[in-house]
């Protein structure tokens, strides 16, 4: 999200899992799917076997998707960069990138301002006391049209494929070697396979998941792989893409619906203090086309964000208050996970609702977590099941040692049922919106997310028009026009995301024709309007329920091409388009790259093929409209200008605990705008006390913290463990099945030890180094084997962009130790 | 289980007589598992327990990734993992050990108990809980020990090849389950058929001695694997390189039956003279305690 939007223009999986199934080479790195995700799993396997794939893992450990590789790499955990730089650098300096498809479809041969540079491990701009960049100068000449400049010879050395070059020089297979731990010889066999797709005949499709976004650095690593795939030609062709596996069955629901807190549904911006007026937060959202003809679709913001407005706030909503603008909170900094457990710990937070979050197991540094916990006054916990939020007060000894007595928050458990005990919908993570049908009625009092809200909202509601407050109008205010207001159906809520017409609207040729009728379902986002005729909750979904029913009840199977392009089987944002970008699997005059990956091509009239085209239908391959119709280039971004906070370029920075020094620029070790709450600095620990690269991740006996209260899962992985390499183990005396004890600087914890040939002793900088891996998934409540939580252990830091905690790679101790107490010893 | 019709049957533990012959159009199945396709991810295990109903008490991590630890009356399959250093390159070998259903299986020659174990006519060989007397020879038959003796009941128990679901033509649960079609069901010689082309793709791949395993020494087998490695069953967790009945067994088929029948028969006229003289046995509180407690 934070790192393919700033390069394609949409932050999401760019292809979809039946997709997987084209692909030539396919490269899981930053993800473990067969152990997160072994159903859609299966097109990997599929590829392998219709399409004679190759699958090439990149991991610090042999996973199970490693398993069946046909290539295998290891690396040190958050090192990541450094490899996919250097895989750039492969390509590039032996002339293996798709040269036509780079130089029509990306932003190379732009010209970048003469005031951009990088030295010494920072590029211009930064201020070390805000720990921030200025980033005017990370942008285009722009010429005296208003465009941006460009050389189609690239013989301008201020092109940006002339800066990446000279970017990436520094990145030789044996600067990768000694930063990442990758024996030489497999790093380049892997570059052979991946080169191999740079030529439009072959396709690459590239799997990750939390691997690559929890570093300090998650969405650089990202980046990486977007502009590889972009030098290869790999974007908006079968059996390609950058594809995000999302954890959970609807992770990317959430995030279309405004899961970042400075977002609002289907990616528009929640306002932030610096716009205070409805003028200034339009402002900066006119983005005019940067090259003559583009389409640079985000021009019709204002639509989608009025018909927002006019969902979320109804007749109050009009031209004379700017829409409700003043109903919108703005915001002074972004309240991602690790903000609000530090406002807790600071003791800033008197209340919090934790909605399907286990924040005690999932937060890093759960110690924090603890004493942030303590200091509320009330905690609301809405889930289906018991989790340790709830029970946070609970001493467990050493598995949660907490004085119960000393606790004063006030803890409210409202039971949730269950996704199979409502109705609603999942979008998975190849956009597709699919409604699910309820299959049992939830247990006990338990009662569904949308109910339970929608209890809260009515009593606030009520609460506010009976005693005023200093602001109570978007509160009274806000449309709630369900049939049972304290209980809406996910049908009308669905219905509400797609949109309403509000008014006839009529042929502006023929005033007497109507084009669309008030109080119809919007049929597509193109028909949405800024004068408050419309209303859309969420525009990217606009088209999943219309006047021709819901559709993503729509279940059919036909897929006329057999490369798993199912049209008619739910409803894919936006527009049912399965492969985003998809006029690029066409050359420049609208011919095919190959008949092997033909997709999307111009018949002499308008472009066709087995997906809907993700642009104009008609508009001809002489215009030079760009692919990437989001972006005012009308092309991909291979220099992002300033849209990313760390850099348009990504570079290798050090996770913020590592056992050596960067190599490439000592004084700037780790990622220089990252933040860093003032009390964490000091909780970072050093190599002399904690020798050992720790990494952490989910086991596919489990699902994440709520698995463990269920029989089966616990009787097929019972018990918290972690994986050793040999080589420690022996130094240290720990055989199979021993307890360890594994410390880093926030705390420590107590576990099984998996002594494993699956775990690598990397030579780092030319010394051995032992990487030790911990799952999650246990804790002190549920049915598993209680458990230290292994979030005692990360870091307290995240991602520079959107601050996705560190929990990847981290510096830890192992020791030798005894069962805890309370523990059976077997 | 026994969930097949009698009329099915093709053989019966300690039973001479000779089987019904009326139904003779049954297809040989097969469960074909190709390793080489295997990502561990225990969903078979998951569907086995679910299915046959099946739970088993909650473990502990014994410093491997293969939970429950053994097979056991309560878990009739298992995935088996196995580091294999292949002259530098690392392979995980994840086998799913089971019952592999042998043409010729040593646990229903073993078997003392008339029709405790039945092989039916499509292959499948299953025992027959009420029959079962749980002396455990079939233990001491089995070439690849898989049976185990529950302790609660003193039945022997091991996987069925889900013979209720085939019986109406489904797929057993584990090849349902199953998301990478690792585990393939259907008749024998379409499984033989798959896992030619399998060996194909694995020679292309690399692996020169890929094979199907399907050993003649118990006359094949109704559970097959397909393996990178086929020189080398036992890299797999142990898999026989060539599994043979116990001589044992096959002896006590042959000239010594006959004498041991003898003494069963000798037993029970003694048994039935110490119920003249003495009465029937009667269970005491601490017996029903001690009880309680196993079944616990």
């Amino acid at each position: 999200m934070a790192s393919l939007a700033p390069t394609f223009g949409r932050g999401a999986m760019t292809n979809h899992w039946n997709d997987i199934k084209n692909a030539d080479v396919i490269l899981v790195m930053g993800g473990n799917p067969a152990e997160a995700h072994p159903c859609g799993f299966k097109w990997v396997t599929e590829a392998k076997a219709h399409n004679k794939a190759k699958l090439i893992v990149v991991d610090p450990r042999f996973t199970r998707s490693a398993a069946v590789s046909d290539l295998y790499a290891p690396l040190r955990p958050g090192t990541d960069i450094a490899f996919l730089l250097g895989v750039m650098r492969h390509i590039l300096t032996n002339d293996k990138i798709h040269t036509e498809y780079v130089k029509a479809f990306t932003n190379a041969t732009f010209i970048v301002r003469e005031g951009f540079k990088f030295e010494n491990g920072l590029f211009t701009g930064y201020d070390e006391t805000k720990r921030d960049y200025a980033r005017g100068e990370w942008e285009y000449e722009i010429g005296e049209d208003g465009f941006a400049k460009v050389d189609p010879t690239l013989a301008n050395p201020r092109c940006v494929l002339n800066l990446l070059k000279a970017h990436v020089e520094r990145y030789t297979p044996e600067t990768v070697e000694k930063i990442c731990g990758t024996p030489k010889d497999k790093f380049l066999k892997i570059c052979e396979h991946v080169a191999s797709t740079g030529n439009g005949e072959r396709s690459m499709t590239s799997l990750y998941a939390l691997g690559w976004t929890q570093h300090s650095h998650g969405a650089q690593n990202i980046r990486c792989m977007a502009m590889l795939q972009l030098l290869l030609g790999n974007m908006g062709v079968p059996g390609g893409g950058v594809n995000a596996l999302r954890g959970h069955a609807n992770v990317q629901g959430i995030t279309d619906l405004g899961l970042l807190t400075t977002a609002l549904p289907g990616y528009l911006a929640l306002p932030s203090q610096a716009e205070a007026t409805y003028a200034d937060h339009m402002k900066t959202r006119r983005f005019k086309p940067l090259r003559p003809g583009q389409t640079s679709f985000w021009q019709n913001y204002e639509k989608f964000f009025v018909s927002f407005q006019k969902a979320m706030f109804g007749q109050a909503a009009t031209k004379e208050n700017d829409w409700a603008y003043d109903y919108l909170p703005k915001w002074d900094t972004p309240y991602d996970v690790l903000k609000i457990v530090d406002t807790m710990y600071e003791g800033k937070l008197n209340g919090c609702i934790a909605q399907g979050l286990n924040v005690l197991m999932a937060s890093a540094h759960k110690g924090k977590a603890l004493q942030g916990l303590a200091k509320l006054k009330w905690l609301v916990v809405i889930d289906p099941l018991e989790t340790e939020t709830a029970r946070f007060w609970e001493n467990h000894g050493e598995f949660n040692e907490i004085d119960s007595a000393k606790v004063q928050t006030e803890v409210i458990q409202l039971p949730a049922c269950t996704v199979a005990e409502e109705e609603g919908t999942f979008t998975n993570s190849g956009r597709n919106i699919q409604w699910h049908w309820k299959a049992a009625n939830g247990a006990g009092e338990s009662r569904s997310d949308l109910e339970i809200m929608a209890g809260i909202h009515t009593r606030l509601r009520a609460l506010y028009a009976k005693e005023g407050g200093a602001f109570p109008d978007p509160i009274v205010n806000l449309s709630w026009n369900y049939a049972r207001p304290e209980a809406p159906s996910a049908d009308e809520v669905l219905r509400e995301l797609n949109g309403y017409v509000l008014e006839d609207v009529k042929d502006p040729q023929d005033p007497n024709k109507v084009l669309m009728r008030a109080g119809t379902l919007v049929p597509g986002f193109g028909a949405l309007r800024a004068d408050g005729t419309t209303t859309s909750g969420c525009w990217i979904y606009t088209g999943c329920y219309t006047e021709a029913g819901n559709m993503t009840m729509r279940r059919s199977t036909d897929d006329p091409t057999g490369l798993g392009v199912y049209q008619n089987w739910g409803f894919v944002w936006p527009a049912n388009r399965r492969i985003l970008y998809n006029r690029a699997s066409a050359d420049a005059s609208g011919k095919p790259w190959s008949t092997r990956k033909k997709y999307i091509a111009w018949n002499g009239s308008r472009w066709t093929g087995p997906d809907v085209p993700d642009y104009g239908p008609t508009v001809k391959p002489e215009a030079s409209v760009g692919p990437f119709i989001m972006n005012p280039e009308g092309v991909s971004r291979l220099f992002t200008r300033g849209l990313m906070r760390d850099g348009p370029f990504p570079e290798h920075y050090e996770p913020f605990e590592s056992p050596v020094a960067n190599s490439l620029h000592e004084k700037v070790a780790s990622n220089p705008v990252a933040r860093v709450f003032k009390e964490d600095w000091k909780e970072f620990g050093k190599a002399d006390k904690f020798p050992y690269v720790a990494t952490t991740y989910r086991l596919t006996e489990h699902f994440h913290y709520w698995t463990k209260t269920h029989l089966i899962n616990a009787i097929l992985q019972p018990e918290l463990f972690a994986e050793l390499p040999e080589a420690l183990a022996k130094e240290k005396g720990i055989g199979p099945g021993d307890w360890v004890r594994i410390s880093s600087a926030r705390g420590a914890i107590k576990c099984k030890a998996v002594v494993t040939k699956r775990l690598p002793t990397l030579t780092i900088h030319g010394k051995p180094t032992h990487v030790v891996g911990i799952p999650i998934h246990y804790g002190f409540v549920g049915t598993a084997r209680k458990g230290h939580a292994t979030n005692t252990l990360t870091p307290f830091v995240g991602d520079a962009n959107v601050n996705t905690p560190e929990y990847k790679a981290f510096l830890v101790n192992v020791e030798k130790t005894t069962a805890p107490a309370g523990a059976p010893s077997v | 289980m026994a969930t097949l019709q009698s009329l099915d049957i093709k053989r019966r533990s300690a039973t001479t007589e000779p089987p019904p012959h009326v139904r003779g159009n049954a297809i040989e199945v097969a469960k074909l598992i190709d390793v080489s396709k295997c990502i561990g991810c225990k969903a078979c295990q998951a569907a086995c327990l679910e299915w046959n109903d099946l739970r088993e008490e909650v473990g502990y991590n014994t410093g491997v990734y293969d939970n429950p630890a053994d097979l056991s009356p309560a878990t009739w399959t298992l995935m088996r993992f196995t580091e294999f250093d292949n002259k530098g390159n690392l392979e995980w070998l994840i086998r799913k050990d089971g019952c592999m259903h042998c043409e010729d299986p040593g646990c229903l020659k073993a078997c003392p108990a008339p029709g405790a174990i039945v092989q039916y006519q499509n292959g499948i060989v299953d025992f027959v809980s009420e029959n079962c007397i749980g002396c455990g020879y079939c233990v001491k038959g089995c070439p690849f020990n898989i049976p185990r003796i529950s302790q609660a009941d003193n039945k022997a128990y091991k996987c069925t090849l889900c013979s209720d679901r085939v019986a109406v033509g489904q797929a057993p649960a584990c090849a349902k389950a199953c998301p990478t079609q690792a585990i393939y069901f259907g008749s024998k010689d379409d499984m033989i058929a798959h896992a030619e082309e399998r060996i194909v793709d694995l020679k292309e791949r690399g692996y020169a001695n890929a094979g199907l395993y399907d050993p003649k020494g118990v006359g094949g087998t109704h559970v097959m694997y397909v393996l990178h490695h086929a020189d080398q069953p036992e890299l797999y967790a142990g898999l026989p390189n060539e599994p043979r009945i116990s001589r044992l067994v096959e002896l006590w088929k042959g000239g010594t039956k006959p004498l041991a029948l003898a003494g069963i028969g000798l037993a029970a006229v003694v048994g039935f003279f110490h119920y003249i003289v003495k009465g029937p046995n009667e269970v005491t509180e601490e017996d029903d305690e001690r009880a309680d407690q196993i079944n616990r």
